[in-house]
């Protein structure tokens, strides 16, 4: 028993401590190659891009522990950035007014989607696949053509990428507070386990008389307002936005909510994870960037980098039942044959 | 049998499922602080008991009376908030989740402040391991734990809630003998702390060790409830059969050459040194009980999955298979346990499902013509006098009886040499049933090597001209002739010895 | 007196026998939905008209299906992929990596009668990996295919970079961007037109595509009766990469330019493509003539919408509404029925 605790509590931990290693391992990697990385400018640049995946890499993994998927929120962000950055130029709303738009405008496209996919029962891969070229749609509207540049907005908006607390950037900032309340809640409300009771099995969870639909409506939701902020965070770093602004930034965030442990058929993993995993990958891309190495790697190594990640993962369920079917196995051979 | 001390009753309950009368006017009770079992073969009810209890089904009519009240119980919810746990015999946990969560989902303690007491359900569940004299890890995943292990965490799960009844459909039967004998003081300990156990089990052995009272079931009936130590292995299977055997149809046929010769089969896990063979013309019964090996060996003659040691010979040719393309390309024949999931596909018409496994040999230019499917189809389906509009009706519509008619004429189209028939006449009425026999027998005077698996008694008794018996994937009684009775099949499938040769 | 056999049937399965069709009307039944098709299709056409005096024109059809083959040419094996419970989302990429390689190989000095062959064999190569990852390896195709998706993309842009090569010969540019000869008919809708009937013959006609069906309907089921489940669903990824590879040398040869970021966007326009056409997203059931009505009244859609002086970017609106309704009628219709499943 005592070796299954064991392994049991290591493959817990695994996912987020082995990411910690390969991040530092990277690191390292790509100091010795480039000296410069170590800087405080390149090291703050990378956590705040980071930092803005990680929002809404923590909205994906709360969809992809209940078992489904958001492919829309690349749209959501777009959308959003487009929209506060549009109302901050023709000074309808002021900073704050702007952000807490933003936001809302996000929950409101994830409500959409929870909506679709609770009330009508469509599968949630096709409503994303629908809301994705929606979003985006109604981004190239507002847009007409048109891109806002970075003299259009208020300094107070951009400089709100640059800002930082105690020299920690406001960005990372954020990201960590949220992925720190969004961790508790996970881990201390009744409906927090709902979502993995739901993910790691459904049926069950039925016969226990969870309520699924509220639950799977409450995390697209959710993942709508976190995109939204990623939205607000990328017009504010950003500066130049057209309608196609973060297009294909879903496949990003997928990956970091998959490389960090959160597993597609849902019931396992942490917010923590999809954070590294964000992290991890924005690592990934910074190293190509200052080892000079070509940029068009990048698509290549994130798809390489998803299919190794499911494929382990699935090699590490298979282990473990292999594991017990062993262990079972050693005990019979042990007793007596029946009498 | 003092009436005010019954936790749990069921008075006068039916229960029917379309054509078939699973329950009729059962009266059971049950009271604190005792080990109930309940017994019956295949079809005489008791899942339907369990199923009623776990909120599941609802009686047709009777009533259900929870300490002395009547009770409609409007689902599994309800079910356990009236303290009635049921432990299936499959587990149903949340594999991701850690063993103490699972014991404690949706009911968690809170703090003061609304959060979830984490260190408090460490302390109960280990409390409640604990009682139960168990070593657990409290932080793994479900997932990585035994069947036995997995069911005490139900166990557990069932304590947590205070459950006043826990029901046990079949718990050892993928038990082993230490794990059994761990889940027996367990069940003692409940049972002297006052909890009120219903042990639904097949295997007579354990009933008599662990329970107090027993009472069986017979064709939806109750028959006999009375304390254990009344009564004798002998008295119960009496009850349980409670009839002749009935004579269906059987043409004598004449035995031709071995077709089948399988030497030393064995698959982890699942079954060992299995040896027989079978003749043309033969029908060869494989009797057992629920979990005893049957089906895994089955399908390894159908090569659905490998076998770890052991040979199969088909005329003569040692043969390997790895799919079950290559098994019905060899003229082995499958029909499968589970028609629902395994045998049909449900959206397809009669004619498609009869014609999927030879479709490569009728069109070998690819292109499918649906007047040579049609009459072939036709031509199988009326040999079986399958019940339908016409062939072009969907499966999903006919009856159970008809459905497996069907499956019978797609395997029989492939002209096999093997046929083998997995509970073929599971969960259809007597008229088809009866049909079914007649087709089966009338199939071994072409010539077929018939393996017949089944749970039903008088079906194997009546059907087959040898009957082999597994137990605990073993082969334990190799009957014929005279020899070839209702108990002396039952003792062998329930692991007895003694009397199991002849 | 015998056993009445136990029936194990819960009230849902006596209910769904009992509301389920009862003949084979799987085909009456998607004919309805065709039926739905055809008769968007006439409003389209008619609207179309009416918006614009260009759109009745030959010219104007001739654009319209160029502009829209190759989504169409991806949507034929898509349909099959999609029937058997599977999807392929790397098509994009596999059509972005195909236009690479292709211009790579030209820039680079060889013929093109050696690369086309070449790229349709890396596109099928794409396929086979996709195929055994999902069959093999036992990998959900939504997530290998995810993966694909990225990593063809990669290699795209590590092949040929931000270039885009231009130079080819007349006579191939003449494929994807003329006609047939005489007629106003794009070269594009001929390939779109011969696979359709290819696949469709094969899917409705022969026993590969019965078992097909039989996938998606019931893995299980299929397994047992000796249907090769494993080599069938990686023919299909075979298939679906090949084509794709196809689609991009389509696509190169119409716009006269191999770039690495070619069709991006088109994954999206080729699954709203097949689900419009009826169906099933969940397999088993679905016709390829539907999908190729689905695929005209996209086009139409589309190219009345342009006329219309309405953006592309606004089409997209419409395209994802598209796909979303078409998933949610079917439901709401069942509802409206009275059977609740």
């Amino acid at each position: 028993m005592k070796s299954l605790r064991e392994l049991a509590a290591r493959l817990a931990r695994q996912r987020e401590w082995s990411l910690v290693a390969l991040i530092l391992l990277l690191s390292f990697g790509v100091w010795l190659k480039a000296p410069q990385f170590l800087s405080a400018a390149n090291l703050s640049q990378v956590a705040i891009l980071a930092a803005i995946i990680a929002v809404a890499a923590i909205g994906e993994a709360l969809v992809v522990i209940t078992r489904n998927v958001d492919l829309s929120v690349d749209s959501t962000i777009g959308l959003v950035a487009y929209a506060v950055a549009e109302l901050l130029r023709q000074h309808t709303l002021g900073v704050t007014g702007a952000i807490a738009f933003g936001i809302c405008l996000g929950l409101v496209l994830g409500m959409i989607n929870g909506g679709i996919i609770t009330l009508f029962r469509v599968p949630s891969i096709v409503a994303t696949l629908g809301t994705l070229s929606i979003y985006r749609g109604f981004a190239y509207l507002i847009a007409g053509g048109g891109q806002i540049s970075l003299s259009d907005l208020p300094a107070e908006y951009i400089a709100l990428a640059r800002a930082s607390v105690l020299g920690i950037p406001l960005y990372v900032v954020v990201a960590a507070v949220l992925t720190l309340m969004v961790s508790i809640y996970l881990r201390q409300t009744r409906f927090g386990r709902q979502v993995y009771a739901i993910g790691s099995n459904p049926e069950g969870a039925a016969v226990l008389g969870i309520r699924s639909r509220l639950v799977v409506f409450a995390v697209f939701a959710a993942s709508g307002c976190l995109a939204g902020l990623a939205g607000v965070l990328w017009g504010a770093k950003y500066g130049t936005i057209t309608a196609g602004a973060a297009d294909g930034v879903v496949l990003l965030v997928i990956a970091s909510a998959v490389v960090g442990g959160v597993n597609i058929f849902g019931g396992s993993g942490s917010v923590v994870g999809a954070v590294l995993g964000a992290l991890f990958l924005g690592l990934v891309a910074n190293g190509l960037t200052l080892s000079r190495l070509s940029q068009f790697w990048l698509q290549a190594i994130y798809g390489l980098v998803i299919l190794v990640a499911v494929a382990a993962d699935a090699a590490i369920v298979r282990r473990l039942l292999r594991a017990s079917a062993e262990r079972r196995r050693a005990i019979t051979a042990t007793e007596a044959p029946q009498p | 049998m003092v009436r005010a001390a019954s936790v749990l009753e069921l008075h006068a309950v039916s229960k029917r499922f379309g054509a078939t009368q699973a329950l009729d006017g059962v009266s059971l009770a049950l009271q604190e602080g005792e080990i109930h079992a309940l017994v019956g073969e295949n079809g005489a009810g008791k899942s339907t008991v369990v199923k009623i209890l776990a909120g599941v089904h609802a009686p047709d009519s009777g009533e259900v009376r929870v300490g002395g009240t009547a009770v409609d119980i409007e689902g599994p919810a309800h079910a356990r908030a009236l303290g009635i746990a049921v432990i299936h015999q499959e587990p149903r946990l949340f594999p991701d989740l850690s063993v103490a969560e699972n014991v404690f989902l949706e009911h968690q303690p809170r703090r003061r402040f609304g959060g979830i007491d984490w260190p408090a359900i460490q302390r109960s569940a280990s409390l409640l391991f604990g009682d139960l004299d168990v070593s657990m890890p409290l932080d793994a995943p479900v997932r990585g734990l035994s069947m036995a292990d997995q069911q005490l965490v139900e166990i557990a799960r069932a304590l947590s809630i205070e459950a006043r009844v826990l029901v046990m459909d079949e718990p050892t039967a993928s038990l082993s003998v230490h794990e059994v004998e761990r889940l027996f003081a367990i069940v003692r300990r409940l049972r002297d702390r006052g909890v009120a156990v219903l042990f639904v089990s097949h295997r007579l052995a354990e009933v008599f060790e662990l329970c107090d009272r027993a009472s069986v079931l017979r064709d939806g009936r109750h028959v006999i409830t009375a304390p254990i130590d009344t009564l004798t292995t002998t008295d119960l299977i009496r009850h349980m059969i409670g009839r002749d055997v009935r004579l269906f149809p059987k043409a004598p046929a004449n035995l031709g050459d071995v077709v089948l010769d399988v030497r030393g089969l064995s698959r982890h896990d699942e079954f060992s040194d299995i040896s027989f063979s079978i003749r043309a013309g033969e029908i060869v019964g494989l009797a057992g009980l629920v979990g005893a090996g049957r089906t895994e060996v089955a399908r390894v003659l159908f090569g659905v999955s490998p076998p770890d040691a052991g040979e199969v010979r088909l005329a003569g040719e040692v043969v390997h298979f790895d799919s079950p393309s290559a098994a019905l390309d060899a003229g082995i024949a499958y029909v499968p346990e589970d028609r629902h999931q395994d045998g049909l596909v449900l959206g397809f018409s009669i004619s498609s499902n009869i014609t999927l496994p030879i479709l490569k040999r009728l069109f070998p230019r690819l292109v499918v013509r649906g007047s040579k499917e049609r009459v072939l189809a036709n031509q199988y389906a009326t040999r079986l006098d399958v019940r339908m509009t016409d062939v072009e009706q969907l499966v999903g519509a006919l009856s159970g009886g008809n459905q497996q008619k069907v499956v019978i004429a797609r395997w029989l189209a492939t002209r096999p040499r093997v046929l083998i028939l997995d509970e073929p006449t599971r969960g259809i009425d007597i008229g088809a049933k009866v049909e079914v026999h007649r087709i089966v027998s009338e199939l071994a005077t072409t010539g077929l090597a018939i393996l017949l698996i089944s749970s039903d008694l008088p079906e194997v008794l009546a059907m087959s001209d040898r009957i082999l018996v597994m137990h605990e994937g073993r082969l334990t009684a190799e009957l014929s002739g005279d020899a070839a009775t209702q108990e002396r099949v039952m003792f062998a499938a329930t692991g007895q010895h003694g009397l199991a040769t002849g | 007196m015998t056993t009445p056999v136990e029936v194990d049937q819960s009230p849902r399965t006596a209910e769904a026998s009992m509301t389920r069709p009862s003949r084979a009307s799987a085909v009456s039944r998607l004919l309805r939905w065709e039926s739905l098709l055809v008769l968007v299709l006439v409003v389209l056409i008619v609207g179309g008209a009416r918006v614009s005096p260009v759109f009745a024109t030959a010219q104007n059809f001739s654009n319209l299906t160029v502009a829209t083959m190759e989504v169409g040419i991806m949507a034929m094996p898509m349909t099959l992929i999609i029937i058997a419970g599977e999807i392929d989302l790397s098509v994009e990429s596999m059509l972005g990596l195909a236009s690479a390689v292709l211009g790579f190989l030209w820039a680079a000095g060889v013929s093109l009668w050696i690369a086309i062959p070449v790229v349709l064999l890396m596109g099928a190569a794409g396929g086979l990996l996709n195929g055994l990852l999902v069959t093999r390896a036992g990998l959900p195709s939504l997530v290998v295919t995810l993966g694909t998706l990225a990593l063809f993309r990669g290699l795209a842009s590590v092949v040929l970079g931000p270039r885009a090569i231009s130079n080819f010969p007349g006579e191939f540019t003449a494929f994807g961007f003329g006609n047939v000869p005489g007629t106003p008919v794009p070269w594009p809708l001929v390939v779109f037109v011969v696979l359709a009937l290819a696949l469709g013959t094969v899917l409705h006609l022969t026993w590969p595509g019965r078992e097909v069906f039989a996938i998606g309907k019931n893995a299980s089921a299929a397994r047992y009766s000796g249907v090769r489940v494993a080599r069938l669903k990686t023919c299909l990824f075979v298939l679906s990469g090949a084509v794709a590879a196809g689609a991009g040398i389509i696509l190169t040869s119409r716009l006269s330019s191999a770039r690495a970021d070619a069709g991006q966007g088109l994954t999206l326009a080729v699954v709203t493509a097949v689900l419009l056409g009826g169906v099933d997203i969940f397999g088993g059931s679905g016709t390829l003539p539907g999908v190729v009505l689905a695929v005209f009244t996209l086009a139409i859609l589309q190219n009345a919408l342009r006329l219309a002086d309405v953006s592309t970017q606004l089409q997209s609106i419409a395209v994802g509404l598209l796909l979303i309704v078409s998933v949610v009628v079917p439901h709401v219709v069942i509802r409206i029925r009275g059977g609740s499943r």
